[in-house]
């Protein structure tokens, strides 16, 4: 992946797969250390299921036999010195909790750092593609703080989905002018 | 400043166009998502065809959606589009330069860019 936004990208679409109503995405930099946490309240997955998914070889799919998500995460992780832990509850062994959270560190200062990329595409495309589930975003900059949360906005738009252009359009707009405000 | 005032507007403009939204589509694009896609550069891909629709004024005959992987992986990114009583065109290897085209020649003109399509490119 040319970007960690893209590894985002990829991993929250696990979230969704998993029937998730809420997604919270959360990165949070301080110092040289940059920490991403992907959580949700899917179905998660079962302890032998979690040992899996680090394997490339492990996939839901039923086309072909081989799942690249996670793995490209903790490529992406490793390579700077840092790691990815995945913890998941699954609905039959918990019912009212279920969910899964991936978490992974980077270290950016790290010649094989990935960029960060365009975190803001990627929440349009994951709004756009699921506009029935909400998503928290968080990006904490050392401080500065870049946040987005679909269900404010829901409460604002009533039944105007999501995905309405005009509303993608603000979303994005919201924000860009979140990070370019220094 | 964006502020949430500026959402309930979009709420007011909408309040029309809501059900016109639903299943009334002539066309539908669809952009592979998945890891292959994301990787190869789908999305910027997708956007282009979100944004060029809405420019266009095709929005409501025309609907972009995300999907799985499609089977093609060294082809991504790939972009299906259907449109009923034609048959299934598949775009490969896509760019969000040449979404462009795509829309205008093929989505509004009704000619498909034949040197995108998967058959174009596999036989070349």
């Amino acid at each position: 992946m040319k970007e960690l936004s893209l590894n985002v990208l990829d991993i929250a679409k696990n979230s969704v797969k998993a029937n998730a109503t809420l997604i919270g995405i959360s990165l949070v930099e301080e110092g040289n250390k940059l920490t991403l946490t992907i959580t949700d309240n899917g179905c998660g997955m079962k302890p032998e299921v979690v040992e899996t998914v680090v394997n490339p070889f492990y996939t839901t799919r039923t086309t072909r036999k081989v799942g690249m998500g996670v793995p490209l995460l903790i490529l992406a992780a490793e390579q700077t010195g840092g790691n990815v832990t995945v913890s998941s509850r699954h609905e039959e062994a918990y019912p009212q909790d279920h969910g899964t959270v991936v978490t992974a560190v980077f270290y950016t200062d790290h010649i094989d750092f990935t960029p960060i990329g365009d975190l803001v595409s990627t929440m349009e495309t994951l709004i756009m593609g699921s506009p029935e589930i909400d998503f928290t975003f968080v990006h904490d900059r050392n401080g500065k703080i870049v946040e987005l949360d679909t269900r404010q906005l829901r409460e604002v738009l009533g039944d105007v989905p999501l995905d309405s252009f005009e509303v993608i359009q603000w979303i994005g707009d919201f924000l860009r002018e979140q990070y370019s405000a220094e | 400043m964006k502020s949430l005032a500026e959402l309930a507007a979009i709420r007011e403009k909408m309040k029309d166009k809501v059900v016109l939204r639903e299943g009334t589509s002539d066309t539908r694009i669809v952009v592979g998502m998945a890891t292959c896609g994301i990787a190869a550069g789908a999305r910027p891909v997708l956007s282009a065809f979100v944004e060029g629709i809405n420019n266009e004024g095709l929005a409501s005959s025309v609907t972009v959606s995300q999907t799985g992987c499609i089977g093609i992986c060294q082809y991504e990114p790939v972009v299906e589009v259907f449109q009923p009583g034609k048959e299934k065109v598949t775009y490969v290897k896509m760019t969000a330069e040449k979404v462009e085209k795509v829309i205008a020649e093929h989505i509004k003109g009704g000619k498909v860019v034949e040197e995108y399509t998967y058959n174009y490119t596999v036989k070349a």
